[in-house]
């Protein structure tokens, strides 16, 4: 039984898994305490929710609980991490390195922080989306004092080489921090195997409740130290002051366990959907182009470029399917995505590319459904399309001189 | 972002999809926009030679569903038009008539640019075969519903 709309834009966000509304709902009525109340239960109460949470946390990524700072979600996580490092290293240099494919909330981070007196190098990436390690080796001088690349790309899915990465910041004594947002909970993510001194981590993102993240900071091996971006109480060993959103907390744990122990098993059943979709597509349409590298990529990630066809009239047609796109006319800029430039996809392919994640709740049969509709819609709105007349005209499209 | 009925409307339900031959001599065709903006408009117009009106109207579009929905509502009301009439399409009154958000504005711009592109096509082909010493019905068509 299909119920509708099909939600497959689990990049954007994911439902909150039963089990994770279950053990919250207690925290916002009957233990209703401030974790920081250090003189009554309902305190206490709160208090060993919370280091419940934060182990739950830490378990999933190989951490310590004594190293998760409790956040409002992954941007503020990568706002404390960027900012954090280069307020308590600026003796030591002002040099930070990113990468173009990177999420808004580093992007606009690291802009800040230019303003500031902070020279930032932003890395390229090839056309599967990854950095050239040798890239990364030729930007480093000795005024670096962070790098910062994701683990797992929101729009194309595509997987960084963390390991390699934290290993040659490791060697040049660099601080590495990586925004994990769309890989915890779905690739196996070890700080230590990864040589990882900071990561951020959202909730929302792994069925989990919106408005609730984590920063991990690394307390051994270096020992790694931010300055705090919110005053006021010394909350989370001064890092981040605040009174701690318990039942968020309570709800991201229990989200953090559950991937933890399921997520070997779900991520064959997701990747094979996935593998599904894509064939489905393939088989049916020509002329598609998959955005970013199928084999470093997230097993619940397809981005997929419609030749002739544009984005939001795609999406317009399969209006009970949730998806997203690349496409100028979706993005609130006007702009179209700046990922999919990155990769050198163009941008007559970015305004015809459509972003599926897959998540733990979505079916077989929806895939299946999904790949009628895209399939009926691409059709019809190729034989609108001026474009596909020209390709089926013999005319290379390259080299129109069009009329702008 | 919410579509209103009409753009919903003209979407899957588009009035004249399609192509006339672009070689015939009553037929003008416009091209406007480009892929790497996320928007194409193929515009056609068949003209009476003797009446200078317009015929028929087809269009192609690569674009949103606005764009889509305006390049339809152009070909709909080209057709029964002379070709001055045509000329006064105002973009705004597309933008009114299918209640286009101010973002969206920008797609009945490139309608009415299509229209006047087709119309320009139009008039170049008839002036080209004016000039070889044909179709001098047409042109005295024409200057006879401008008149």
């Amino acid at each position: 039984m299909l119920k509708f709309p099909i939600y497959m834009d689990n990049h954007a966000t994911t439902p909150v898994d039963p089990r994770v509304l279950e053990a919250m709902l207690p925290f916002f009525t009957e233990r209703f305490g401030n974790a920081a109340s250090r003189n009554h239960a309902f305190g206490w109460q709160a208090e060993e929710a919370v280091e419940t949470g934060r182990k739950q946390i830490a378990d999933l990524i190989g951490a310590s609980a004594k190293e998760i700072v409790i956040t409002s979600g992954a941007t503020e996580s990568d706002n404390l991490a960027i900012k954090g490092v280069a307020e308590m290293y600026r003796e030591k240099g002002n040099h930070i390195i990113t990468v173009v494919t990177e999420h808004k909330a580093v992007l606009d981070t690291c802009k800040r922080l230019e303003k500031h007196g902070f020279d930032v190098t932003y890395l390229r990436v090839q056309r599967d989306g990854l950095i050239d390690l040798d890239d990364l080796k030729r930007a480093i001088t000795d005024t670096t004092i962070l790098i910062t690349v994701m683990m797992v790309n929101n729009e194309v899915g595509v997987i960084q080489p963390i390991a390699e990465i934290g290993r040659i910041a490791r060697d040049r004594g660099v601080v590495f921090h990586t925004d994990a947002v769309q890989g915890a909970g779905k690739i196996p993510f070890d700080v230590n195997a990864f040589n990882v001194d900071l990561a951020s981590l959202s909730a929302h993102k792994m069925y989990g409740p919106k408005g609730v993240g984590a920063l991990y900071v690394r307390r051994k091996n270096p020992r790694v130290l931010v300055a705090p971006i919110i005053d006021g109480g010394g909350h989370e060993r001064g890092m981040r002051s605040g009174t701690l959103n318990v039942p968020g907390i309570v709800g991201f744990g229990k989200a953090a366990e559950i991937c933890r122990q399921e997520m070997a098993a779900e991520s064959v059943r997701i990747r094979a959907l996935r593998d599904r979709l894509n064939e489905g597509l393939h088989a049916n349409l020509v002329d598609i182009h998959v955005n970013g590298s199928l084999e470093h990529r997230v097993p619940n990630n397809l981005n997929v470029s419609f030749a002739y066809v544009e984005g939001e009239s795609l999406l317009m047609g399969i209006s009970d399917v949730a998806v997203s796109s690349g496409s100028a006319c979706t993005s609130a800029s006007l702009e179209p995505s700046y990922v999919l430039k990155a990769l050198g996809t163009g941008d007559d392919l970015a305004h015809s590319s459509i972003r599926f994640g897959l998540g733990r709740f979505n079916t077989e049969e929806e895939v299946d459904h999904v790949v009628r509709r895209v399939t009926e819609v691409v059709t019809r709105l190729r034989e609108m399309s001026p474009l596909y007349d020209l390709v089926k005209e013999g005319v290379d499209l390259k080299k129109v001189e069009w009329q702008k | 972002m919410a579509y209103s009925d009409k753009v919903l409307d003209h979407y899957n339900a588009p009035r004249n999809v399609g192509a006339l031959p672009k070689d015939d001599a009553t037929v003008g065709t416009g091209l406007v926009g480009a892929p790497e903006c996320g928007d194409v408009m193929k515009l056609q117009v068949k003209v009476n030679p003797a009446t200078g009106v317009i015929d028929d109207a087809k269009f192609k579009t690569f674009g949103c569903g606005s764009a889509i929905a305006s390049s339809s509502l152009a070909t709909e009301w080209l057709k029964g038009k002379t070709l001055e009439q045509a000329l006064e399409i105002k973009n705004s009154a597309i933008a009114e008539e299918l209640s286009l958000p101010p973002v969206k504005i920008h797609c009945s711009v490139l309608a009415e640019d299509a229209i006047k592109a087709a119309i320009e096509d139009y008039r170049r082909k008839q002036a080209e075969a004016d000039a070889n010493g044909n179709g001098t019905a047409a042109a005295a068509g024409e200057k006879a519903a401008t008149a």
